[in-house]
């Protein structure tokens, strides 16, 4: 017998929670204990007070995977309410990251030509290494990196997707 | 102005407040001001238990048996880490709990101190919700809460973590006025008015309907039973319960078709593979129910009544999701079936069909007049039983099965077993914590000779309380299920499920101070039972009985409705990989 993979579709989910102790490991607790995948997940405070939070998730399952998983998100005492923005049509999703490229000659060059057409910024230099801020979609940034991996490559930081629907109305 | 107390004090008070009458616990270090807050007041009982897993389970017992929610109190650490099981267990059954768990003092949270365990990180995911308690003065508000969380909803188990610095610093407690209102928690009670319509006309219009129902209308409370068999009576619908449910219709009604699923009877699960509308109310198509989900009711359409939506599509696509209390839902539904005029379908065919699967006789088992039948011995307790009403608990296993086959019951409450999780142990102090709640009823623990070793120690809990309960141990010498699995599966290579070294249960009962029991022969089953039944306090029995006997009907797992077996011989003896992992 061998064990047998399903297609996954990709779904980007906005979790408004109260910001009590514990919050996100209840929340991606759910998703381990479940066997739910996150791709990427990102939160902060989003109120003046500091006592509501918005957890961006990032996951991949089929259709009926990721309805359980908003139907188990929603059942988690302190959440306010889950939106499936996947679901919900467009939106928009940005991220950040930190690219870190060493080299020289050539390949300084190109970076920072590279760098120009993503609209990245240098926020850090020596005289053999760029560090480069560059947000943008997902996609943007896994370009962005397949890219500098020709050009000297060292690290990259990520932020994980923060997303939002488009349109005037709150999600 | 009110004064300021100790957290242990606004603890007490507000179980006290919440109308607690019992607290089943066992004390240790991170919970002496509790226990010394207990020891100044004469409202809240408190049962000492032999070990905290026990707790767990009595204060299930005592829930499932009173509609009340259970309480425990244990100490941090290896207190509460022996909860766990108790916790996850009350989970899966949705049985509400309030565990108060005590705690390291504050400053030593993190670094290794002394009975320290992660509580709240443990038991997150085998509870419904739980809380680290930093301020004793948001204590009050939140053991409100708490019991609000445990008793809505879909009920289940919240653990209140209290670290000892908590308990002893004082703050004021009031008592909340009037109906709580949380701010992110607000289970649907009321189903839409247009789901219930559509219930109804597809209800209405069915050919072949089948009433499938679950704990969740022992939850809702007895009314909801009483809606249940209301809507029957008006319906003319055939009735199976999963084995959480059984005692929310009658055993006796004619339209009882009995327990469905892996070992449910042959009716049962033929209507529910044969029916063209399944109203599922307040159960949650669990693999044991389903059996292979592919070949599932392929005609029906399907309405899932449930309080979780997360229950809802996680198993089995339904035609039709309602989101309520079953009991809401219920009338709700016989409100416009009234309404509208409904009157009952012509089911006659259906039922004839249903006649022809139950004439099939699938909980016959073979008779012996050398051995005692299991069978036998839960069909004579119940008949010998049944005028007294008895609260039923079990352990895990073949008994369990046998008793959900042979042990009818009239209304909800009565029976007591763990569903979800499976847990062996869970019985005994079950039937402790149902025998604290009903000090009048008779309870009747029914074993397996593996299970009833699991919390032995809880013997002597019964006897410090002097609670009557009475033990009936079908003794087979083998964990019967995993022996009949071996059996059935891996061609009778019984690896490590003969029950070596078992005590002398009789001489054991007499050490606790029970009376102990023993029936070897077929003959002197009555007269045993009647023993039992006559002997004051607490009993247990030592049923010797048959010990290869097997549970039948049986659908393998990952089999289909129709591929039941009915009897021993239909038994092949060793089942592909596939078949092997499952569950």
């Amino acid at each position: 017998m061998h064990i047998k993979e399903q297609a996954a579709e990709r779904h980007t989910l906005s979790i408004v929670v109260d910001n009590e102790a514990g919050i996100l490991a209840r929340i991606a607790g759910m998703f381990t204990a479940r066997g739910y995948n996150i791709a990427s997940l990102t939160v902060a405070d989003i109120t003046e007070d500091h006592g509501v939070s918005r957890i961006t998730i990032v996951t991949y399952g089929v259709p009926e995977m990721i309805d359980q998983i908003i139907a188990q998100l929603d059942r988690l005492v302190p959440v306010h309410r889950v939106t499936d923005l996947s679901d919900l049509g467009p939106h928009i999703e940005r991220e950040m990251a930190l690219v870190k490229v060493a080299g020289t000659g050539d390949h300084r060059i190109e970076a920072l030509r590279l760098a120009e057409v993503y609209r990245a910024r240098v926020v850090d230099s020596t005289i053999a290494s760029f560090v480069f801020e560059v947000t943008g979609n997902p996609e943007k940034i896994d370009k962005f990196c397949e890219l500098m991996r020709e050009v000297g490559l060292v690290e990259v930081a990520r932020t994980g997707v923060a997303a939002m629907a488009r349109g005037r109305e709150a999600a | 102005m009110t004064t300021e107390r100790s957290g242990a004090d606004i603890l007490v008070q507000a179980l006290t407040d919440l109308g607690v009458e019992v607290v089943f616990g066992y004390p240790g270090g991170a919970v002496l001001p509790i226990y010394d807050a207990i020891f100044k007041q004469a409202k809240i009982r408190h049962i000492l238990v032999r070990q905290e897993g026990g707790a767990a389970h009595a204060a299930e017992g005592y829930a499932r048996s009173t509609g009340k929610p259970g309480v425990v109190l244990v100490t941090s650490g290896p207190g509460a880490t022996n909860v766990v099981t108790g916790l996850a267990d009350a989970l899966m059954d949705s049985i509400p709990l309030v565990v108060i768990t005590g705690q390291v003092p504050t400053q030593l949270i993190g670094t290794d101190a002394f009975q320290e365990a992660d509580t709240v990180g443990i038991t997150r995911h085998c509870t419904k919700h739980n809380y680290l308690v930093k301020d004793p003065a948001s204590l009050g508000a939140i053991v409100h809460e708490a019991f609000h969380i445990a008793t809505s909803g879909r009920p289940g188990p919240v653990v209140i973590d209290l670290p000892k610095d908590v308990q002893i610093a004082a703050a004021t407690y009031r008592k909340p006025e009037g109906p709580l209102q949380h701010k992110t928690y607000r289970p649907q009670v009321k189903a839409e008015a247009a789901a219930i319509e559509a219930a109804v006309e597809m209800l209405a219009a069915a050919e072949r309907p089948i009433l499938y129902t679950g704990g969740g209308i022992i939850n809702a409370g007895p009314y909801a039973s009483t809606l249940l068999r209301e809507l029957q009576a008006l319906t003319g619908a055939p009735v199976t319960s999963t084995l959480m449910g059984l005692g929310a219709f009658p055993a006796s009604d004619d339209a009882w078709l009995g327990m469905l699923g892996m070992h449910g009877t042959y009716e049962a699960n033929m209507a529910m593979n044969k029916a063209d509308l399944i109203l599922c109310l307040g159960a949650r198509f669990d693999d044991r129910v389903t059996g292979r989900l592919d070949a599932f009711s392929p005609e029906s359409r399907k309405i899932h009544v449930d309080i979780d939506r997360s229950s809802i599509n996680k198993n089995v696509r339904v035609d039709l999701p309602v989101v309520a209390d079953v009991g809401s839902a219920l009338a709700d539904m016989l409100a416009v079936w009234k309404a509208r005029g409904h009157e009952k379908a012509d089911l006659g065919e259906w039922w004839r069909r249903i006649e022809g699967w139950r004439a099939r006789q699938s909980l016959a088992f073979p008779a012996s007049d050398h051995e005692i039948m299991p069978q036998k011995a839960i069909q004579r307790i119940w008949e010998m039983t049944k005028d007294k009403d008895p609260i039923v608990t079990t352990e895990v296993g073949q008994h369990q099965m046998w008793a959900a086959q042979h042990f009818h019951f009239q209304d909800p409450n009565r029976w007591l077993t763990s569903g979800g999780l499976g847990t062996m142990g869970y019985g005994l102090p079950a039937a402790i914590g149902a025998q604290v709640g009903n000090p009048d009823r008779l309870v009747i623990g029914l074993s397996g000779d593996a299970s009833v070793l699991m919390n032995i120690q809880e013997m002597s809990t019964a006897a410090q309380y002097r609670l009557p309960i009475k033990i009936f141990i079908l003794n087979n010498m083998y964990m019967g299920m995993v022996r009949q699995w071996q059996e059935l599966i891996y061609a009778s290579r019984y690896s490590e499920s003969y029950s070596e070294a078992l005590p002398d249960f009789v001489k054991l009962a007499e050490s606790f101070g029970w009376t102990g029991l023993r029936i070897e022969q077929p003959g002197d089953l009555d007269g045993g039972i009647e023993a039992m039944l006559s002997a004051p306090g607490p009993v247990m029995v030592d049923c010797r009985v048959a010990q290869l006997a097997n549970c039948f009907p049986m659908i393998p797992s990952g089999a289909a409705h129709t591929d039941m077996i009915l009897h021993a011989e239909e038994v092949v003896g060793e089942a592909t990989d596939e078949a092997k992992a499952l569950v």
